[in-house]
């Protein structure tokens, strides 16, 4: 199978800081794979800069997009990269303020990215985000109200929504469940689950948390200082952890 | 080539080495041959942290290898899993090879019948198929009707570990590995376990087992695999 994500060498600086520092990896269809690491390692860095949201220092992101062609992201113009955004990726945020638009409903968040694909017919979109609600375990008798009123858990599940009703091929998460109470994390991550196996969407995923990477991710990386320190299966590296920061890692985790 | 051969492990080592324990070198296995043919059924044998599960760990690629080779027959062609890509080795757990450890991973809020169903569903299986095929291998496991909706994370160990089984053993997979997949089922359970295990062989999966149980091992086992500790405990 041919891959959809190729990132070679990839760096990006903060002038003379490391964000992260020549990173490659591949994603193939269908694939979630997390980046694992503490705080400051280089994550969010990383995953911004292959989502063409921060500019890289050195190296490449290669995408297959949706007609096959090869795209390499560095010699795209804004517009290009925008139209690839709103068409063919998604990307959920850490705290869901900063992925909704509080200002306006619960539906009208769902409809916003399909109306930019196009769809205009109202009673369509109100049907398809009625729908998507249900789907994120949101009574679809909020639809009319703004997020502003609604839990943590039920903002992050609103932007889950908002994110995956354009049918993305490629989603990117930054610590979709990070500062959520443990209960409402399960949640989340549940959802997450059966929608990355009902979509078979592929999905590049920053958490600090192993477990998370147990449940969601076939394959997961883990950084340290900006580095790519060691990646495999997720299970060979939460089981037999190679890398010595890797094991002081697991091993805490298994302490707490 | 012997058509029958479907595992081939060749001078296989492992050592973990933990850097956060005074950079401790642990060598657990080490030169291992053993040859696992189509419908045959091998007991790995020996005291306990004889590095009876590390070894059927490695062979899942569950575990890196330190040395040697494990080939294993996939898709009509040899793999080595010592140098598979993770790609490889996540094509070969779908289709080629089956583990089945002691304890069943629960997945929060997913319901047993689901669990059980999902291998059969990455193969390509229609859902209603999968659910049906996973009902049948709950009944006869004697897994109560009224519990294949719930999440198996309250259920009895005896339970989980019916449900692990069967899960284990839903899609037909050439080769199969079990760790101490009966050690909390009573004998009538363990006796249904004997009696799957010995349909797989017919249908001509490789079962390479690790049963503490004498009996069960007496049941199933074609062949014995005795194993020892290389370094004192
Ligand atoms: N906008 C920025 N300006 C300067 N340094 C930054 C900026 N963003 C991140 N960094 C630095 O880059 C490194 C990696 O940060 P980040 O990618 O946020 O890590 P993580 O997501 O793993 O917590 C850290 O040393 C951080 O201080
Ligand atoms: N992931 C691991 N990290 C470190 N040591 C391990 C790991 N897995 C197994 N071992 C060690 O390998 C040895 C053999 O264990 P095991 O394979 O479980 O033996 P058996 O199944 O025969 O009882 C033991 O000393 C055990 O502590
Ligand atoms: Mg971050
Ligand atoms: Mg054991």
């Amino acid at each position: 199978m041919s891959a959809l994500l190729q990132v070679r060498g990839l760096s990006r600086h903060y002038g003379r800081r490391i964000g992260c520092e020549d990173v490659s990896f591949e994603l193939h269809p269908g694939e979630l794979l997390c980046i694992v690491g503490e705080s400051g390692s280089g994550k969010s860095t990383l995953l911004n800069t292959v989502a063409a949201q921060l500019a890289p220092s050195a190296g490449s992101v290669r995408y297959r997009q949706r007609d096959g062609e090869w795209l390499e992201l560095g010699q795209l113009s804004e517009a290009d990269r925008r139209r690839l955004a709103r068409e063919e990726w998604g990307f959920v945020t850490q705290n869901p303020r900063d992925g909704l638009r509080l200002n306006v409903s619960a539906g009208a968040n769902v409809a916003e990215r399909l109306m930019a694909l196009g769809v205009r017919h109202y009673g369509q979109l109100r049907s398809i985000a009625r729908g998507w609600l249900e789907r994120v375990e949101i009574d679809p008798a909020r639809i009319d109200d703004a997020p502003t009123g609604f839990s943590g858990g039920m903002q992050q599940r609103l932007q889950i929504a908002r994110t995956l009703v354009t049918q993305p091929r490629l989603v990117f998460m930054d610590e979709p469940t990070a500062g959520l109470d443990v209960s409402v994390q399960a949640r989340i991550l549940d959802l997450l689950r059966r929608l990355v196996n009902e979509l078979g969407l592929a999905a590049v995923m920053v958490t600090h948390d192993l477990a998370v990477a147990r449940l969601l991710a076939a394959r997961t990386m883990v950084m340290q200082h900006g580095r790519v320190v060691e990646t495999g299966l997720t299970d060979q590296i939460l089981d037999d952890p190679q890398h010595p920061y890797t094991q002081l890692l697991v091993s805490s985790v298994l302490t707490t | 080539m012997n058509t029958n051969l479907m595992l081939d492990l060749h001078d296989l080592g492992k050592s973990f080495e933990l850097h956060h324990q005074h950079d401790a070198h642990l060598h657990v296995l080490d030169g291992i041959r053993l040859q696992l043919h189509a419908g045959e059924c091998v007991v790995l044998s020996g005291p306990s942290g004889a590095g009876k599960s590390t070894l059927l760990r490695v062979i899942y690629a569950n575990y890196r290898p330190s040395r040697g080779s494990v080939r294993l027959r996939h898709d009509g062609r040899w793999l080595e899993l010592a140098s598979a890509t993770p790609h490889e080795v996540l094509d070969a757990r779908r289709r080629t090879l089956g583990y089945v450890s002691q304890f069943l991973r629960v997945i929060p809020r997913v319901p047993a019948l689901d669990i059980v169903a999902e291998p059969l569903l990455q193969i390509g299986a229609e859902p209603a198929q999968a659910r049906q095929r996973a009902g049948e291998l709950l009944h006869r496991l004697n897994v109560p009707e009224r519990l294949w909706q719930l999440p198996p994370g309250t259920f009895s160990g005896g339970e989980q570990q019916r449900v692990n089984i069967a899960r284990g053993l839903i899609a037909p997979r050439p080769v199969l590995l079990l760790d101490e997949p009966t050690a909390s089922l009573d004998a009538a359970n363990r006796a249904v376990v004997a009696q799957l295990l010995a349909e797989a062989r017919v249908a001509g999966s490789a079962v390479l087992g690790i049963f503490h149980d004498e009996d069960m091992r007496d049941r199933v086992a074609t062949r014995l695999f005795p194993m020892q500790p290389l370094e004192p405990a």
